[in-house]
This record gives structure tokens, C-alpha cells and sequence, in this order.
């Protein structure tokens, strides 16, 4: 068939579209699988680091319409901690078990008979904690002061190895230039547009699971997931959704909440659906991991890079669970990256803190590799002085097929000249002249490039490397990369393709048909494809599912293979009807025919319909009606050696970024002028679907550089909580994506495809990192490049100032120097002498009148109260049970005073001096300062305001006490009130 | 993100509307746009007893035009976009309201909502208070005219007691000589603003009133006088003056020397801006 008649290559239209674009497709929430089915709301922990001491759900049970409550303890004495690969001392349940350790941790889960009524019950629920100090970044974690996460493990840091190959140390000792980099990477999180869903249904009559969730793969899950149920492989059906709306990893951590789930379907003995809504999505899925990096780089004279040396710390979150620590590993095989360097030293380290655990988000390792060496090179570029594209083309490898010093093997690629593409694509002269005419008109103009080599098809085993060669050989041994594909044609001559994918809108089915239609000879319009995947059909493997990139490259192979078969049962049909070799005989256009042997042709569809009603007379070598199972796996795909050394994936692509930007020195806002990207990715199945996952990609990395980071308080409080603080582009906010191809096949597939669609999500944000140093001068650079971040950074300042962690509060602090992200003092008059001022503040039935919305205030000791207070501020309010601790006092000067305050909105703690002086005959001048923070759910919505409502919520108490002690009625009119209230915000406007 | 349960009630006159609100006061949320209130009720943030619901209350959308342009409560961000008698009489709000939000949620958001909402980043406020406008209050008891500098007392804290409905806004029909212009530095297109300032240049008086909002807790408004031949020198100094005098913070987004900066920048921007515009008149 000539090249132009061919379907793979072309841009058909996507199959999925029209369901998609007039809301016909159907994903989990549109699922009502089984009848009764209830609903589920989710208690999750405020604190990101909390001891529990109790819960009470009492009143949530007793709310007409709640069916049933999963506590913690129903989940311990009814499953097994989620396995991981490194020890069974870290235990992991799908909720807080004793110790809440991040936040949004699912604490409880309320069975109901609607979502409303379920989260109604859920603040029912009574939760008291114990909150401990919280282990935030890397550095905290590392401490070896720091609160310990697992008791049980007794360290932060729950994995270590290192590697070794060639000689790095004798390379680095003779190397002319050493250049160094350190990045700290942050997190960040995929943000697809459906969140995850699960409904399950458990049937005590033969204790089986049936779960249906848009759990995206891989089905290695399914194996443990049954060991956390305590149920066999056949009790647990896991079904997928007819749609998924966007996954990019991201849902294989909805394993988790699958065990939790099916646990409540379990315990209340119905059906239980639980649609995951965008808050707990930003909270409690998973995010990419953060690592901290150390790259060292060792050059020649001439700028070629002899040896790397590599020190990652990887921060997975509250818990190590599966996958990780493979994020760490994924990369692995290729720390060479796309360069020809033979000489490597790495030291990784995996630690936990209290944030969301980790899991696969677009690119799964790859951006934390990409960006310190990226970056690395061009400072190296700076030091040597070479030219930064000049220093890549000198090292970036030249002849394939090539094998990393770890093993793996470039199948094919010409890097060199998919840079010179991604140049001219740019206009690289014109962008240098760019640059020039910007610098001397006094402007900042960076131009910037990065490369990578993106992994496609995973072998399983580069999970293992994890392991020394002595702990795997105790092991069953982990390896391949296979895909599965089923090509079935029915008794009325369709065809029907099962593939082992789960496509969460890559336009799968459309591909395959392409295929098929290719393999068979038929159109793709008649080509039927299934994705769904239910465990029970038993057409699956523990690599079934949809990620790094396996769906181009093993699964379309398998559907090759399986179509190639049926095409040679329809050519045997054939031929036997003609009287010719099947050799002979051609299958194009739903037609097979013997060109060249007589005018004969045959519907294809007949063929395939002969086999099945005229069984009795099957040609030669066919042994039945078509229904062709394929596993694509190829033999390459092995453990690794006694020298770590082992083929990470199947394929390899090759991609070159290129952007020209300028950056603004007054705001910070940077403009990029042009962005290239250019791709070797092998053959291009659809064009069309092509495009739009590099765009995609674009958008995630390009999201990642510029707005998007999971940003916590230093106690552990996630500040990133909803889309207003977690900011993805959108549309205004993406450049002009220039996408560029040039395409060596691979040997290793059967359409010569690689993997794509990560490699922007890896190397965007270098990529404007590199630009961006180039125009700025700036050297320590880390994403999201936020104007208000870039600006500080080029006026001398910290980029992230308000997350400096605050001076160590323990629970019981004496006075020192008040501590708190809120700061603030004021003053009042108050026209009385200062001991009444003094006996109204310590006197609790005074107190009471005073404080506004107190509803009841006890002195539990000399110096402790404890206070039931509803604060409520422009209507946003709730009831807070609060401790206050009197200390430091000289009657009647001064007194400093500590409260720490708990609601179901969040949690506040401050400290305070207050200082009474005696400025006139019977008027007391009061002044206070305080330091605060605010957690917690208010926190977490409500950032940009908290400054204010802690001024009002403390201006009103000072109103009140001054009424009060002028013997007036706190309250008033509401003029008065609001006059007062205004007096006395006016006198501490000028405040810090 | 379901809300807590509440009472929904609709009005269909702003007597009914008054008098559940004198009679419920502060458990009372009022709905129009709801582009604000949506999010919070499904947070939980607020837990109202009821939600007044305002939109079915006719008389509430007029756009009038008088000695100044009064607009009804109701009325939506995209219709005062696009009404002659705003784009001509309240040029400011024309240029301000095209950073309100995105177009989908101007279709929705009204002018009342966002003015009784008073998010201290909001632009709708800041021009008002930027061009001494006055805000109309009613209750069952009384009506009452505030001006915006009374109005606005702390972020989302007004001076509207529980019982009043804010009804209409009364924007100062700028005078032939009046220039303005209208700068605000956000994230993202359509995000909050982390600075944004109005400027109202009376030609004739070289009169200039300057808006800053997202600088402190309520819009902050100053006047100084332009003496002829303005330069970009005394722009600057004015600018940088100006911007000494504001209380900053420092949050996620932006630290307090980065929105002095800001405000210098946008300060000048705004200025030079409506000096041109007085120019292009000579």
C-alpha cells in the first residue's frame, strides 16, 4: 500500500469528539451502576501534622439520612496497610489512622443519601487533635530535630542508595572546570478537569468488590489493592468508566480511595459513590514530587561533560506508597540525559513530609531530572564560556543505536539536527539581534533552550533499581513492557478491537483504527474500538492502563500484530476462493481481490462472516472464526545486572525547546516573544492527536514555569487550596506553541512510533528558566517564575517571603520575641485608670461580656481559661473552642498573654503583649502587639484576607473592653458601634 | 463542596426583600450575581439561614441618567459595559470594568453585588470611590445615601447595617473636562487584582484624583492638585509619594515592596495616561 493510502499518519478526525463536545460522553458521575446507591463525604484533617485523640460521631449518625459512618478504626481492623517496596514499618491506610500527617488527610468517611445530607453529617463529627510541629520542606525533614512522621520507621528519610558508573571520581579529578547547581524543585499538581471518582459495592453473600472508578492504570495496582481488602484477585471487579476526563497520571493515586470507599460500602452494607470535589482534588490526590537537587558537572577545556554527579532528595509526602520511590527511578537509566557522558555518581535519598502524598503527574520524574541539568549546562556555558547551544551540539549523542552508562539504549535519533530544526524554526539570528537591541536599550531579553530524552514504554523492572542487586535476588524479579491487544471480526463482519489502554481523551480508539484499518484493509470508520476494562474479562495484565507513553508505542504494536493475524486468516479465506497463494491476494478498501490473478474480489466482511457460519470448511492453516489475541513484549525489556545497569523503556524521543523572552524589570512579568519546540517522536500515528497532546503538554509545563506550585504554611496547612491560590494558565496566559517534527522511526515498534506529550511538561519550565536567567543575570532560579517571585528576586529578596518559617513555636512557649506570619500592634485610650483595665482583662465573668460572641469563658487555673467563641466577620463564622495562657505579668503593666483557638473552619494561634500605661489623670493608654497564624480550611480560602480579620476580630475586642470598663454597653446602635470600631481601627492603621 | 442547608427565598419586590431582611437580619445572605456568594456557600464559608434571592426584583436593573448616572443594584457587569450612558457620563467604569472578572461572569456579577461584596482588590469599588460616588441603602425603616469613603470599612466589611439592601449606586456624571484612566496588574487576565488604580483628571480645576485599591483594607483615595505643564518628573514624584503613603502587606502572590512598586508603576501609568488625554483637548 503506498504511503499516501495509508491511514496511520493522516489527521483523521477524532472518533471521541462529537460525544465529547455535546455532553453525551459519560464519566463516573454519570454512572448509576447499582440500585440504592449512596453517597459519600469525606472528614478531613485541618492540621497537617495532628496526633488524634478522639472522634465522636455520634451526632453525625443521628442526622435523619445518614446510613453509616467509616471511622479509623473500622479501616484498621478491616484492611491491611497498603504495601510499599521498602519497608513494612511505614504503614499506610487510606485514612488517618491515630496520626493525621497531611493536610486534607481523609480522617472519616459518611454514608448518606445525598452528598449534601453526607457533608452536613461530616461537620457533625467531633474531632479533637493534638497538633505537633510539622515537617514541611526537605531541610525539615532531613533535621535530625525533626518530629518523626512514622514512629515506627524513626527517621524522615525512608530510602537510600547510591550508584556508580565509570569512574566519576577520576573524571572529576582531572576535569578543567567543575560546575555546580542547586535546585530545589517544587511540587505540582496535574488539575484535570474531571477529579477522581469511585463508586463500589461490596456483596457479603460471596465477599466480592465491584468497583468501578476512572483509575487509570497500571493494573499492578489491582494485586495490591486486593491485599488491602484481605480479598483474592477474583473478589475485586474494578470496571473503568465508559469516559475519563483528563488524567495525566494523576488517577493512579485513586487506588487509595478505592480500598476507602469499598471499606464504607462494606461497612453500611450499600452502595456507596464518591465523586472527589476540586477542593479535596487540590488537597488529597497527589501531587509530582519535590526534590532537592545537587548536580555537579565535569568538563574538559573544550566544554565536553566527562562525569555527573548527582545528589537527589526526593520528597514523596506524608507517605512512601506506591509508585514511589519509582518517580526517583524512572529516569534512571538515562541521568546521562541526552548527552555522551560515561562517568556517573548519583546519591538519592527518599524523605517524607506532611504534604499529599506523591504519585504520577505529567512527566513522573522527568522535570525534576530535566531542570538542574538544563540549568546546570548553561551555567556551565557562562563559566566556560561557550556559547549554551554550542556546549550542547559539542555533547549531545551522535550515533544510535547508543547505550547509556545505566544501560539503557537510544534506539535511533539525530539530536543534532532536531536542534538545528528548533533553531531555524525560531528564527535564532533574529532573536539574537533581538537580544542585542533589547540590552541596549536597557532591556532584559533572555533567549533560553533545553533538551530531553523522553522515556516511552516503562520496563516495570526500573521500579526494582530502587533495591541493591542483593535485596532484589530475594525477590520476584520485576520486568517488561508489554502491551495487549484483541482484533475480533463477528458473525456480521464487524470488527471489534479490544486494547488493554485506558484513555483519558487521547483520542485512542481513533488510532487504532487508523490500524487496524491499515492492517486489514477496511476504513477506521468500521472499526469498533473498546477501552473499557473490567477485571472480570480477563483480557488484562498488571501492565494494563494508560501511562509513560505506552499506548504508541507497545500497545498500537500489539494491535498490529493482532490485526496482521486477522488479515492472514481473511487473505487464507480469500485465497482458497480465488485459487491462489493468500500471498496473492490484497485486502484494501473493505475489498479483498487478486490483482493480477483475474477480476475476482470479495467483500471483506463476507470473509469474516464465512468463518464463523461455514465453519465446517476452513482453508488451510485457520483454526477458526477471527479473534486474534496479541501481547506485544519485547525481550529486551529485562531485570537489571549486578551493576544496576538495565533498558529503563523501549523507546526514546528526542526533544529541543527554544524560547526568546523579556522580562520586565518593574513588574516582573515576563513576555515570551517566541517559543519552538521540536520533536523527534517517531512515526506520527495522527498528526491531528499529535498536536494536541503537545499542546497539552505545553500547557502543563508552561503552567508549572510560570503560576503553579502546592504550596504549604510552615505548619503544614496547604495555602494552594483552591483555584484562586492554585493557578493554572488559561488561555490569555499560554504563548504561541511553534511545534516542529523530525521523526526517526524506532526500530523497537511495529509503526516505528515513540512516546510524546511529556516532553514539554519536562522541559517548559527549564526552558523559561534558561531564558530567563540569560536576560536577568540571575542565577539561582526556581519555577513558578509569578512576577511578584521574579521581582523579588531581581530587588535582592527572598521570592517567597511569607512562607519563611516563623521562629519554632513548641505547644507551651514562654515569652520571648512573639512569633507569627500576622503581625500587627495598636492602641487605645481608654478613660479609665489602669488597674480597671487590668481586673476587666483577667477576670473571666467580665470577660464574658466583653468578648464578642463569647458564649462562655472558665478560669481552669490562676493563669489558664478556656473559652467557647463564635467569631464571625463579615458573615464568615464559626464556633471556636479556645485556650488562652496568661504569663510574664506585672500587675498592672504588662502581661503577655497565648491562645490557641480550634473551629471547624480552622485554627488560629497567636501571642500577644499588652502593655497599660497610665498617659493622664484616669485614662490608660493600652497598647498591643501581636503575632499570629491562621490554619486551617479559613487559611486556606481566605489567605488574602486573614491580615484584616485578625485587626477587626482584636479591634472589636478592644472596642468592647473600652465600652465596657466606661461602664457603657458593649453593642449600641450600630451606629455607634461601627464609629467606635472605625476610632479604633483608625488608630492602628499605621500599624506593621 | 455542597453548601449547609438554608432557607432559599426569592423577592419579588424590594418591599418583600426589606422585609425579610428586617426581620432576619444578619442570618441573612442576599444573592444577585452570585459569582461571589456561589463559592463561598459551597465552601461552607458563610452558612446563612437564608438566601435572599434579588433577582426577579424589577426596578432594581435601571441605568439612569440625571445629574449623576444612577445604576440599580441589579445591574449586570456586561450591560453597564456596554451602556452609551456609562461609556459616556462614567468613562471610568468603562475602562475598569473589562478587568472585572471574565467575560462569562460579567454576564451574572452586578455592580451592587460586587460594591456590598467590598473585596479590597475589587475594581468596581475602587471606581466609585475613586469618583466620590454614593451608594443607596435601603431598609424598612428608611432609605439613606452613604458616600463610598463612609461605605467601605475593612475588607468584605461595609457599613450596611443587617437590615439595609444596597439598591443603587450613584456615579458623579463626569464633567466634559473630566480624563480618566483606569490600570490594574493582576496574575492572570481576569484574576484579582494585586494593584490597580483610577485616575480622574478635572482638566480646568488641574485637579487629580487617584484610586489605589489592593493597597490596604478599603480603596484609598487622594486628591492633589497638577500644576500646568505636568512632566514625567513630577509624575514620578508624585507617583513614588503617593505610594509611601499606603499600607502594604505582604501575601503568597506579592510582598509589600513589590506592590509599592506596583502602585508606583501603575500610578504613573494612570497618570500619564489621563494627562495625555487632557492634552489631546488643547
Amino acid at each position: 500500500m503506498a504511503a499516501s493510502e495509508r491511514w496511520v499518519g493522516k489527521s483523521l478526525e477524532r472518533f471521541e469528539d462529537a460525544a465529547l463536545l455535546t455532553g453525551r460522553a459519560r464519566f463516573m458521575d454519570d454512572l448509576e451502576p447499582a440500585a440504592g446507591l449512596c453517597h459519600a463525604a469525606i472528614l478531613r484533617s485541618q492540621h497537617g501534622s495532628a496526633d488524634i485523640r478522639s472522634i465522636d460521631i455520634a451526632a453525625a449518625l443521628a442526622l435523619p439520612g445518614v446510613f453509616g459512618v467509616l471511622t479509623p478504626d473500622d479501616v484498621a481492623a478491616m484492611s491491611n496497610p497498603i504495601g510499599n517496596m521498602v519497608s513494612r514499618k511505614l504503614h499506610y491506610y487510606p485514612c488517618a489512622v491515630g496520626r493525621a500527617r497531611y493536610f486534607g488527610e481523609p480522617i472519616a468517611v459518611v454514608v448518606a443519601e445525598s452528598r449534601y445530607v453526607a457533608e452536613d453529617a461530616v461537620d457533625l463529627i467531633e474531632v479533637v487533635y493534638d497538633p505537633k510541629p510539622a515537617v514541611v520542606t526537605i531541610e525539615d525533614a532531613l533535621a535530625p530535630s525533626s518530629t518523626r512522621l512514622h514512629d515506627d520507621f524513626g527517621s524522615n528519610v525512608v530510602h537510600e542508595r547510591t550508584f556508580r558508573y565509570g569512574d566519576p571520581e577520576g573524571e572529576f579529578a582531572k576535569a578543567a572546570k567543575v560546575v555546580s547547581c542547586r535546585v530545589d524543585y517544587p511540587r505540582v499538581n496535574s488539575t484535570p478537569i474531571e477529579t477522581y471518582g469511585v463508586i463500589a459495592d461490596f456483596d457479603a453473600g460471596n465477599g466480592r468488590y465491584t468497583v468501578w472508578s476512572n483509575f487509570q492504570g497500571p493494573y499492578a495496582m489491582h494485586p495490591l489493592v486486593c491485599d488491602a481488602l484481605r480479598v483474592r484477585g477474583h473478589q475485586l471487579r474494578l470496571i473503568s468508566s465508559p469516559s475519563s476526563g483528563g488524567s495525566f497520571g494523576i488517577k493512579h493515586g485513586v487506588y487509595p480511595y478505592i480500598v476507602l470507599i469499598g471499606l464504607a460500602a462494606r461497612k453500611v452494607g450499600r452502595p456507596v459513590k464518591w465523586i472527589e470535589d476540586r477542593i479535596e482534588h487540590l488537597a488529597a490526590s497527589s501531587a509530582a514530587t519535590g526534590r532537592a537537587t545537587h548536580i555537579d558537572g565535569a568538563f574538559d577545556e573544550n566544554g565536553r561533560l566527562l562525569a555527573l554527579r548527582l545528589k537527589q532528595t526526593e520528597n514523596v509526602g506524608a507517605y512512601l506508597r506506591p509508585p514511589d520511590p519509582a518517580s526517583l527511578y524512572r529516569m534512571h537509566s538515562t541521568l546521562s540525559g541526552p548527552y555522551r557522558v560515561r562517568h556517573i555518581a548519583v546519591e538519592n535519598k527518599v524523605v517524607v513530609t506532611n504534604q499529599v502524598p506523591s504519585g504520577l503527574n505529567r512527566g513522573f520524574g522527568g522535570p525534576q531530572f530535566y531542570y538542574p541539568l538544563e540549568r546546570m549546562m548553561d551555567l556551565a556555558a557562562k563559566e566556560i564560556g561557550i556559547d549554551p547551544i554550542e556546549l550542547r551540539l559539542r555533547n549531545v549523542v551522535q550515533t544510535f543505536p547508543y547505550e547509556t552508562p545505566a544501560g539503557s539504549v537510544l534506539e535511533s535519533g539525530d539530536y543534532r539536527r532536531c536542534i538545528e530544526l528548533a533553531l531555524e524554526r525560531a528564527g535564532y539570528k533574529e532573536l539574537v539581534a533581538q537580544r542585542e537591541s533589547a540590552r541596549k536599550e536597557g532591556r532584559m531579553f533572555g533567549i533560553g533552550m533545553a533538551l530531553a530524552v523522553e522515556t516511552s514504554a516503562s520496563n516495570m523492572a526500573y521500579v526494582d533499581l530502587a533495591l541493591t542487586q542483593a535485596q532484589r535476588a530475594k525477590q520476584l524479579p520485576k520486568s517488561g513492557a508489554a502491551g495487549r491487544a484483541r482484533v475480533i471480526m463477528d458473525p456480521l463482519g464487524a470488527i471489534i478491537v479490544h486494547v488493554d489502554s485506558l484513555p483519558n481523551g487521547q483520542g485512542h480508539r481513533t488510532v487504532v483504527a487508523q490500524i487496524v484499518a491499515d492492517e486489514v484493509g477496511v476504513n477506521p470508520e468500521d472499526v469498533e474500538v473498546i477501552t473499557d476494562l473490567d477485571t472480570f474479562g480477563g483480557a488484562w495484565s498488571i501492565t494494563s492502563g494508560n501511562y509513560s507513553n505506552r499506548f504508541s508505542t507497545v500497545v498500537v504494536s500489539a494491535v498490529a500484530v493482532a490485526a496482521r493475524m486477522a488479515a492472514r486468516k481473511l487473505r487464507a479465506t480469500a485465497a482458497k476462493a480465488f485459487g491462489v497463494e493468500p500471498g496473492m491476494v490484497q485486502l484494501l478498501n473493505g475489498t479483498a481481490s487478486a490483482p493480477g490473478a483475474g477480476n475476482e474480489s470479495v467483500p471483506i466482511r463476507r470473509l469474516a462472516m464465512q468463518l464463523h457460519w461455514d465453519a465446517g470448511d476452513l482453508p488451510e492453516g485457520v483454526d477458526g472464526s477471527i479473534s486474534e489475541l496479541a501481547e506485544f513484549s519485547p525481550d529486551t525489556m529485562t531485570v537489571p545486572d549486578e551493576h544496576d545497569r538495565m533498558r529503563s523503556s523501549l523507546t526514546y524521543s528526542f526533544q529541543c525547546d527554544l524560547t526568546g523572552v523579556e522580562v520586565n524589570a518593574e513588574t516582573g512579568r515576563v513576555h515570551v516573544h517566541r517559543y519552538v519546540s521540536a520533536h523527534d517522536a517517531g512515526t506520527l500515528l495522527n498528526p491531528a492527536v499529535v498536536e494536541g497532546q503537545l499542546r497539552g503538554g505545553f500547557a502543563h509545563g508552561f503552567g508549572a514555569a510560570m503560576l503553579e506550585r502546592v504550596t504549604y504554611a510552615a505548619d503544614g496547612t496547604l495555602l494552594s487550596g483552591t483555584f484562586q491560590d492554585y493557578l493554572c494558565p488559561t488561555a490569555p496566559e499560554l504563548p504561541d506553541l511553534d511545534i516542529a517534527h523530525y521523526a526517526t522511526p524506532s526500530p523497537n515498534t511495529i509503526q516505528g512510533a515513540k512516546g510524546l506529550g511529556d516532553g514539554c511538561s519536562m522541559i517548559a519550565p527549564v526552558t523559561m528558566a534558561n531564558a530567563i536567567a540569560d536576560a536577568t543575570g540571575l542565577r539561582d532560579l526556581t519555577p513558578p517564575f509569578l512576577p511578584g517571585r521574579l521581582w523579588q528576586l531581581l530587588h535582592g529578596g527572598a521570592p517567597d517571603l511569607t512562607l519563611t518559617r516563623p521562629k519554632a513555636v513548641p505547644h507551651d512557649e514562654t515569652g520571648r520575641e512573639l512569633s507569627g506570619a500576622l503581625r500587627g500592634r495598636g492602641a487605645v485610650a481608654i478613660e479609665v485608670a489602669p488597674q480597671r483595665v487590668w481586673d476587666a482583662l483577667l477576670d473571666p465573668t467580665q470577660l464574658r461580656a466583653i468578648i464578642p460572641g463569647c458564649e462562655n469563658i472558665e478560669q481552669t487555673s490562676p493563669d489558664t481559661f478556656r473559652a467557647r467563641i463564635r467569631v464571625s466577620i463579615a458573615g464568615i463564622g464559626a464556633l471556636y473552642e479556645v485556650q488562652i495562657r496568661i504569663f510574664d505579668r506585672e500587675e498592672p503593666e504588662r502581661l503577655k498573654l497565648a491562645a490557641r483557638g480550634e473551629s471547624k473552619l480552622g485554627f488560629g494561634r497567636g501571642e500577644a503583649l499588652v502593655t497599660l500605661e497610665e498617659a493622664d489623670l484616669g485614662v490608660t493608654q493600652l497598647t498591643y502587639e501581636y503575632g499570629a497564624d491562621v490554619g486551617g480550611r479559613v487559611a486556606t480560602f481566605g489567605q488574602r484576607m486573614l491580615d484584616g480579620v485578625v485587626k477587626v476580630v482584636l479591634a472589636d475586642f478592644f472596642d468592647r473592653l473600652r465600652a465596657h470598663v466606661r461602664g457603657e454597653k458593649p453593642g449600641g446602635t450600630v451606629l455607634q458601634r461601627v464609629r467606635r470600631f472605625f476610632a479604633v481601627l483608625q488608630a492602628f492603621w499605621g500599624g506593621s | 463542596m455542597k453548601p449547609a442547608p438554608f432557607k432559599y427565598v426569592r423577592a419579588d419586590s424590594v418591599e418583600e426583600a426589606l422585609s425579610v431582611l428586617a426581620k432576619f437580619g444578619d442570618d441573612v445572605r442576599v444573592v444577585a450575581g452570585g459569582q461571589s456568594l456561589g463559592a463561598m456557600l459551597n465552601m461552607r464559608i458563610v452558612t446563612p439561614t437564608i438566601v435572599l434571592d434579588i433577582n426577579r426584583i424589577i426596578g432594581l436593573s435601571k441605568i439612569e441618567s440625571g445629574a449623576d448616572i444612577v445604576t440599580g443594584a441589579m445591574v449586570r457587569q456586561a450591560d453597564a459595559l456596554s451602556n452609551s450612558a456609562i461609556r459616556r457620563h462614567v468613562g471610568l467604569l468603562a475602562q475598569a470594568l473589562p478587568h472585572v472578572g471574565h467575560y462569562q461572569t460579567r454576564n451574572r456579577g452586578t455592580l451592587g453585588g460586587s460594591v456590598a461584596h467590598a473585596d479590597p482588590s475589587a475594581e468596581i469599588p475602587l471606581v466609585l470611590a475613586t469618583l466620590g460616588g454614593e451608594i443607596e441603602l435601603r431598609s424598612a425603616r428608611r432609605v439613606r445615601r452613604v458616600a463610598a469613603k463612609q461605605f467601605f470599612r475593612s475588607a468584605l466589611v461595609t457599613i450596611r447595617g443587617g437590615d439595609e439592601l444596597v439598591t443603587a449606586l450613584h456615579w458623579p456624571r463626569a464633567s466634559s473636562d473630566l480624563d480618566a484612566a483606569f490600570f490594574e496588574f493582576a496574575v492572570r487576565e481576569g484574576d484579582f487584582a494585586i494593584v490597580a488604580v483610577a485616575c480622574a483628571f478635572e482638566r480646568g480645576a488641574r485637579r487629580m484624583r487617584l484610586g489605589f485599591g489592593g493597597c490596604g483594607e478599603v480603596p484609598h483615595v487622594v486628591e492633589v492638585s497638577a500644576p500646568s505643564g505636568t512632566n514625567a518628573n513630577w509624575v514620578e514624584e508624585i507617583a513614588r509619594e503617593l505610594s509611601k503613603q499606603l499600607d502594604f502587606r505582604s501575601d503568597l502572590l506579592a510582598s509589600a515592596n513589590y506592590r509599592r512598586s506596583l502602585a508606583t508603576v501603575l500610578a504613573r501609568k494612570a497618570m500619564i495616561a489621563s494627562i495625555e488625554k487632557a492634552r489631546a483637548y488643547a
